[in-house]
């Protein structure tokens, strides 16, 4: 691993924890764009490591930041640098603005210019998820690329567990993600290990 | 002091699963009742500026009560505490799952589990809906951010950024007409 690499990636991190507002979730999108743009992760294995921070313990931000930074490296110890790199760059500018805050501007939440600017960033968000969900399950369900509507190929299987999970969330609201991770899981075995062999 | 500030937050990073909004009741527990290192008040007022400022809550609250308690220096025990059971946890968890992730089983499993991380983040988008204002100008940012993003018109980034500007100005405006 180079030191241009492990700049890269507590840049690239910064700028991901400078931008996520609301949480979790509210990361995914710039995550997805920034890991893939530079190669470190695919569509598939960002989806796969939402499944393992879900159930582990510990904020997905700090997760998601320490996996990708791990992964760059060639082995233990240039992985365990890029890992620290990564997961500072996204803790520095949260830190970095409340210890400003905690200095020296107690009523910061009340600002009009802070409502205001939160005014507009929660619904461009959740436009920004939802767009990042369903391009996904476009993607899983019909092999298609939204900029791409040529290559469609319909999966009757991805299709069918989605309906699943989905109704499970729908009737049972209080579902952890754990189960949702474990009962997809199960579903991903027995129809491509059992039925579609 | 200091420790105990690193050991508290250790242990709430350990055991929260599934993000931000899980830790809060682990917060309240150990920083208002048992330390008592803020009040009541103080721990609405974080939340408050935790949701309004970038980053994990998580990160947000120990920066914000470990400076409460011992200045920049509590800022950061508190928030090395937090980050460092993930740090340990994944770097484990990713060793193993580099070996495994060729497996067959492992790859039908990832399979299924793909659709269901689908139906989590579209989960998250309808749960964040829920809780917006609703007016025509968050109806309008709803589909300005999403159009962007899907036809892969606009980065991210100036999306989030936009949404920002377009709210800041809509507030002076609101402001201005409540003037008038």
């Amino acid at each position: 691993m180079t030191l241009r690499l492990l700049i890269e990636l507590l840049f690239t991190f910064f700028k991901i924890g400078l931008f996520t507002f609301g949480g979790g979730y509210a990361m995914i999108p710039l995550i997805t764009e920034e890991v893939t743009n530079k190669g470190w992760l695919d569509y598939a294995q960002i989806f796969d490591f939402i499944a393992i921070s879900e159930s582990t313990p510990g904020p997905f931000a700090i997760n998601i930041a320490t996996f990708v930074g791990y992964t760059q490296g060639t082995d233990f110890w240039t992985g365990l640098s890029g890992a620290i790199m990564a997961t500072i760059g996204v803790i520095l500018p949260s830190f970095i603005i409340i210890i400003i805050i905690a200095k020296a501007f107690h009523r910061f939440a009340d600002n009009k210019y802070v409502i205001g600017f939160l005014k507009g960033v929660k619904p461009i968000i959740v436009g920004v998820i939802t767009s990042v969900a369903i391009s996904f399950l476009l993607k899983s369900i019909f092999s298609l690329e939204v900029t791409d509507f040529n290559n469609f190929e319909f999966k009757w299987e991805t299709l069918f567990i989605f309906i699943v999970v989905f109704s499970m969330t729908k009737i049972w609201k209080k579902v952890h993600p754990v189960f949702v991770v474990l009962l997809s899981g199960i579903m991903g075995l027995v129809i491509y290990g059992l039925i579609l062999v | 002091m200091l420790f105990t500030l690193f050991w508290t937050f250790f242990k709430i990073g350990l055991f929260t699963f599934g993000g931000g909004y899980a830790m809060i009741p682990f917060i309240n527990n150990y920083a208002v009742e048992k330390h008592k290192w803020i009040t009541d008040d103080e721990f609405l007022d974080i939340i408050a500026i935790a949701e309004s400022t970038p980053g994990p809550i998580a990160i947000n609250s120990a920066t914000y009560i470990g400076h409460k308690v011992k200045g920049i220096l509590g800022s950061f025990f508190a928030t090395l505490g937090v980050a460092l059971p993930s740090l340990i946890i994944i770097v484990l968890i990713a060793t193993f799952f580099m070996q495994v992730k060729d497996n067959v089983y492992v790859e039908y499993a990832f399979k299924g589990i793909r659709v269901g991380v689908g139906v989590l983040v579209l989960n998250a988008a309808i749960r964040m809906y829920k809780k917006l204002d609703k007016n025509w100008l968050s109806y309008l940012l709803i589909l300005i951010g999403f159009t962007l993003v899907i036809f892969e018109w606009l980065s991210v980034l100036y999306v989030i950024a936009i949404g920002g500007v377009i709210g800041i100005i809509a507030q002076i405006l609101k402001v201005r007409g409540d003037q008038l």
